[in-house]
């Protein structure tokens, strides 16, 4: 029974943390991919830039949330998606929409991308510094340990205030987006701008604002992906290099452009990791009766060990370009 | 003067010009028909009309009011849609929802355009809740025609509606436009299949190498010997 807690807290638990993170990047992806047609490489800093936005405003006013009764980062949170949404449409303005304008080559827009990505990393440097940062400096973290009804289960579900917010987050902001993608003016015309873009044009469709509406939906869940993972573990100046691959990984095993497949991409690389660096031998060690003598149940038995996390979305990412390019949505061939 | 006239357009994609002179001239309630050869600049003299394309000489005018390179969307509000030849559906939109795009212009109440477009093309009202992208070929050229149809176009331009079509649906669409015809939309077609879209055309525009050939209504063209063999197949 024991085991099967640590199971519920190693790997669901933290496959639903990471999996929530994860979609709501690969959400921004795969919409500035389905609208303007390239690899967005700077979303990963999109978030980081979230989270430092956020921090810095629970450090300037670090006593709103005790008055309100959730942590100071997640009030926050709103103030923060605005600016990084803010700063999402700034930088199609200064770089992306100009080189559109030109035609380019979606290639060139990836290279535009990156440069972008240096410069983000390098401001948050100059101006933070590149230590860790906790958001509970001036308050303290709820951590619920919930008990189960079995007599045999000792251990106990542990469950953070910020993961509880953050499910609350991600069920909200998905149910959102299918309802404004399917019920509202605009979010129809973004799915027809993702499917004919020459037709959206031709049938009157003002794709400028489609455009700014991608990128504040973009801006927006990166800024809250970022903030809540920060919440919910440290904030990490290479947040952002750490989330890049696996986001990326998501939009395309969820099929790029399709957002319900960034969804499901997310959870399922989130999965992935945290079943591929849990310890199995703790799974099999109540086993030890009935498996024979010679077969040793070693201390640690995990498919990866958790410093090559990283590697798992690239084999994920590797096995579906290799067996499905489309990913499971059926998106666009990159 | 004519509802719509563009009179002598030269136009091309950057490279040497396609058109080189064309004039198009029509009234409000007529159905128009542009045929000719491979390359005679059929398709884009549409284009050019509807703003895809930069016009470097000529003038176009839309009752009495000049529309020269303006931008489709613009062109959108002064009353002309445009259905292209492919790639003219939304295909992960449901029919309904494709409708709904064509009138993404229109801020007022739009339900009976929706009403008249199913009255229109019947086969559509089963298929509303559908993907676009899962109908047949005809079936997608009616949705096509149908978003287009929703702004209350008073010019509607169709590059070949019948592409690629069996000839059953053909005569379909042919109906289908005489219909749109009769509600009081003025239509200026590109057609493959010359013969059977002159049968339908008040005015037809024979074009080569960018100009005009002949021009006049659709049944003398298909009377004219000379026109019959050199550009109808004889």
């Amino acid at each position: 029974m024991n085991e099967i807690v640590f199971f519920i807290n190693k790997v669901v638990i933290a496959g639903s943390v990471i999996g929530s993170i994860y979609a709501m990047g690969a959400i921004g992806v795969t919409l500035v991919f389905a609208i303007l047609r390239f690899a967005h490489f700077a979303h990963g800093d999109l978030m980081a830039l979230g989270a430092f936005f956020a921090f810095a405003l629970t450090a300037l006013m670090p006593g709103v949330g005790t008055a309100i009764g959730l942590p100071t980062g997640f009030v926050m949170l709103p103030v923060a998606m605005v600016l990084t949404a803010l700063v999402a449409i700034f930088l199609d303005h200064a770089f992306y929409r100009p080189l559109r304008e030109n035609n380019v080559k979606p290639v060139v827009m990836v290279m535009a991308s990156i440069g972008v990505t240096l410069m983000i990393q390098g401001l948050i440097r100059l101006f933070a510094g590149t230590s860790a940062r906790n958001f509970f400096f001036a308050e303290s973290k709820d951590i619920f340990r919930l008990e189960l009804p079995f007599e045999l289960a000792r251990r106990k579900i542990v469950i953070t205030e910020p993961q509880i917010l953050l499910f609350l987050f991600v069920s909200a902001a998905v149910v959102s987006l299918h309802l404004f993608l399917t019920r509202s003016r605009l979010g129809k015309a973004m799915r027809a701008m993702s499917d004919n873009p020459d037709l959206a044009r031709v049938s009157g469709i003002n794709t400028g604002v489609v455009v700014w509406t991608t990128w504040v939906i973009a801006g927006g869940l990166a800024a809250a992906a970022g903030t809540l993972l920060s919440l919910d573990v440290t904030l990490k100046p290479d947040l952002s290099f750490n989330l890049l691959l696996p986001i990326f990984a998501a939009a395309i095993v969820g099929g790029v452009g399709q957002p319900y497949g960034a969804i499901a991409g997310g959870f399922l690389v989130g999965f992935a990791e945290t079943l591929a660096v849990f310890n199995w031998s703790i799974l099999l060690r109540p086993l030890a009766p009935v498996i024979p003598d010679w077969i040793e149940i070693p201390d640690k038995l995990a498919f990866v060990p958790t410093e090559y996390k990283l590697t798992v979305p690239f084999v994920l990412l590797v096995a579906v370009l290799v067996w499905r390019p489309t990913g499971i949505f059926k998106g666009k061939v990159l | 003067m004519a509802f719509l006239t563009a009179h002598s357009l030269f136009a091309g994609y950057g490279g040497a010009n396609i058109l080189n002179g064309v004039s198009i001239d029509i009234e409000a309630d007529q159905i128009g028909v542009i045929v000719g050869p491979n390359g005679a600049g059929k398709s884009t003299t549409l284009k050019a009309i509807f703003g895809l394309l930069h016009v470097s000489e000529g003038k176009i005018a839309l009752d009495g009011q000049e529309i020269t390179n303006l931008s489709p969307d613009k062109l959108v509000h002064h009353g002309m849609a445009f259905v292209p030849q492919e790639h003219n559906v939304f295909p992960t939109l449901t029919v309904h929802e494709n409708l709904e795009m064509g009138a993404f212009v229109r801020r007022d109440d739009f339900t009976h355009m929706i009403d008249q477009v199913y009255t229109l093309f019947p086969p559509l009202k089963d298929k509303r809740r559908q993907p676009a992208g899962e109908l047949s070929g005809g079936q997608r050229q009616m949705v096509a025609m149908g978003r287009a149809l929703m702004v209350e176009p008073r010019l509607l331009l169709l590059d070949e509606p019948t592409a690629g079509l069996s000839p059953l649906y053909m005569s379909e669409i042919f109906d289908r436009i005489i219909a749109v015809n009769k509600t009081g939309v003025c239509i200026i077609m590109v057609e493959q299949n010359a013969k059977q879209a002159l049968k339908i055309a008040h005015r037809g525009f024979v074009l080569a190498s960018g100009q005009n050939r002949y021009t006049d209504t659709g049944q003398n063209l298909l009377n004219d010997p000379e026109v019959a063999q050199s550009f109808l197949g004889g």
